[in-house]
């Protein structure tokens, strides 16, 4: 497995270094409108390969809706989104961004199907219609439990996993499409410190050994700040805050969820 | 068997072998995906078609399947549209398919043996076209589940996720509709239009409790289905009664007996374990 992720490294190295100036996901002026209240306002941004992205902002203040326009499950009103270089509308890799949905809205505690199964589905969007799930799909899975030392869970139904382990089959499912962007929606809701800890430097493996771009969201300011390179703050408008420190954390705080929502504030 | 020497039984076995194999086949997703609700309408708005089939003297299975597709695609396009709750969506055409059969079946001048039949499930009506319409069309349902199995599967667990994974749960939701009304339509001359969403829904609630898998669960749920077909064909045959009725209570038997031999098995487990027992290891 070792080697696999290896390999698989150093090509996504190589790639990143040919297309240096290519973004993995850019928005421009994106805005989105929905039943006539505007959630999102002429939001710009741009993911470089290799980033670590914390998305904060108050409840309603549009991440999921963000999120929703990053993943093409929703349009923008106006504005566009590239990924990887290309349009949206044209962009067929979608494998290539793997979605963690969050743990609350999951429903699947009678469903019956193993870890493996779910983990396993990851790769169903990239086979073809009359394909074998062939020796490259069963290499990415393994690949993908190993990293989330999920192997002795395999054969266990899914609702009999605890909340934290199925955050974790979740992470799989997406890692076993080899995506080269990890979105993750609140991952850390409701689970206790220590596993916190844990959680957050699995994902700073990920980002630093694997060369996974990962976008986060979260609500947890202080705890994210710490975690990630780059931070965007979504109140309807961006506020892009570039680098974390401790010494804006304040600042920002009141610029988010205090500030007139019109006052564009750019500081890179 | 004397039972073989009949024309008619051994139509309704080929038949019922049928039926059984794709009603749970279709209807584990229905279960998983909540729209056991969606099949029991299904069914009732497949009266309509019998009605048009008995007023226009022309083949009713026919009929059936043509009216259950169009409200199939209706009631998705209306939930898909998002701007009303799903349940009273599927409820409106539930209503209005009772209301325009029985307005029709007035007009075909009230109930005959032919229209009892559609309702509860026949054994001794199974003709030869049915024979051929049931079994052309389950090739077709297996094989567009054997080709779309892993779509189904991701829009069945994860919709959102499937979405952004580029596997269209509208338009997949949409095959899989579809194919629960040709299913049903096909199905109504044995089980009956009252009782095909229970073929559909009941066998695969029963291998839920036992199945350690998805896979495991269709396969075991078909096992099941296909045995209380079986029985309930028979039972239909030497006391002479309805088979919708013996084949439902059948698969009901198999619930029940399926839901006690589980809360025993974890009772023992239970037991074995505060003894200090290893057994019941997973």
């Amino acid at each position: 497995m070792e080697s696999v992720s290896r390999r698989n490294r150093e090509a996504r190295r190589e790639a990143q270094t040919r297309d240096e100036n290519m973004h993995c996901i850019e928005l421009k002026d994106v805005s989105f409108s929905y039943d006539g209240s505007t959630v999102l306002e002429n939001v710009s941004l741009a993911i470089a390969p290799g980033d670590y992205a914390g998305l904060i902002g108050p409840n309603g203040g549009g991440k999921t809706t963000l999120l929703k326009i990053i993943l093409c499950l929703l349009k923008p009103t106006t504005g566009e989104v590239w990924l990887f270089g290309q349009k949206a509308s044209d962009f067929g890799e979608r494998n290539r961004i793997g979605y963690v949905p969050q743990r609350a809205v999951q429903h699947e505690n009678y469903f019956p199907a193993t870890v493996e199964e779910v983990v396993e589905s990851g790769r169903f969007s990239q086979m073809g219609l009359f394909k074998f799930f062939g020796s490259v799909d069963r290499k990415a899975v393994s690949t993908a439990f190993a990293i989330t030392d999920l192997e002795n869970k395999k054969k266990r139904l899914i609702g009999a996993l605890s909340g934290g382990e199925r955050q974790r089959v979740f992470i799989a499912r997406a890692l076993a499409a080899e995506p080269d962007v990890l979105i993750l929606d609140e991952p850390v809701v409701g689970v206790d410190a220590a596993s916190q800890e844990r959680f957050y430097s699995f994902l700073k493996y990920l980002n630093e050994q694997l060369g996974i771009t990962i976008i986060i969201v979260s609500h947890d300011i202080a705890v994210i700040s710490k975690e990630v390179r780059s931070i965007l703050c979504l109140n309807k408008n961006l506020f892009t805050c570039g680098y974390p420190n401790h010494a804006t954390e304040k600042e920002l705080i009141d610029e988010v969820y205090c500030a007139s929502v019109n006052s564009l504030v750019h500081r890179h | 068997m004397e039972i073989f020497e009949f024309g008619f039984m051994i139509r309704a076995f080929m038949a019922g072998a049928a039926v059984a194999v794709i009603a749970p086949l279709i209807g584990i997703f229905m279960v998983v995906r909540r729209y056991s609700l969606m099949a029991d309408t299904l069914a009732h708005v497949s009266l309509v078609g019998v009605a048009i089939g008995l007023l226009t003297k022309t083949y009713p299975a026919l009929w059936a399947m043509a009216v259950c597709t169009a409200t199939a695609v209706g009631i998705e396009k209306l939930r898909s549209g998002g701007k009303m709750y799903g349940e009273s969506a599927v409820a409106i055409f539930f209503w209005a398919g009772i209301a325009l059969a029985v307005v029709l079946i007035s007009m075909a001048k009230g109930f005959n043996v032919d229209l009892f039949s559609f309702l509860f499930g026949s054994i001794t009506t199974v003709t030869d076209t049915d024979l051929y319409f049931i079994g052309g069309l389950t090739v077709v349902v297996i094989s567009v589940v054997a080709v779309l199995y892993r779509q189904f599967f991701s829009i069945s667990f994860d919709e959102e996720y499937a979405d952004s994974s580029g596997i269209s749960s509208k338009t997949y939701n949409m095959i899989l509709v579809v194919l629960a009304a040709v299913t049903i339509s096909m199905s109504i001359r044995i089980v009956g239009m009252l009782l095909i969403g229970a073929l559909m829904v009941v066998p695969v609630m029963t291998a839920m409790q036992l199945a350690r898998s998805f896979k495991q669960t269709i396969v075991m749920s078909i096992g099941i289905s296909i045995v209380s077909v079986m029985a309930g064909l028979l039972t239909s045959y030497y006391f002479d009664l309805a088979s919708g009725g013996t084949i439902v209570l059948s698969a009901i038997g198999f619930f029940l007996t399926a839901t006690f031999l589980k809360k025993l098995t974890s009772k023992y487990r239970k037991m074995t374990s505060a003894k200090g027992g290893a057994a019941g290891g997973q």
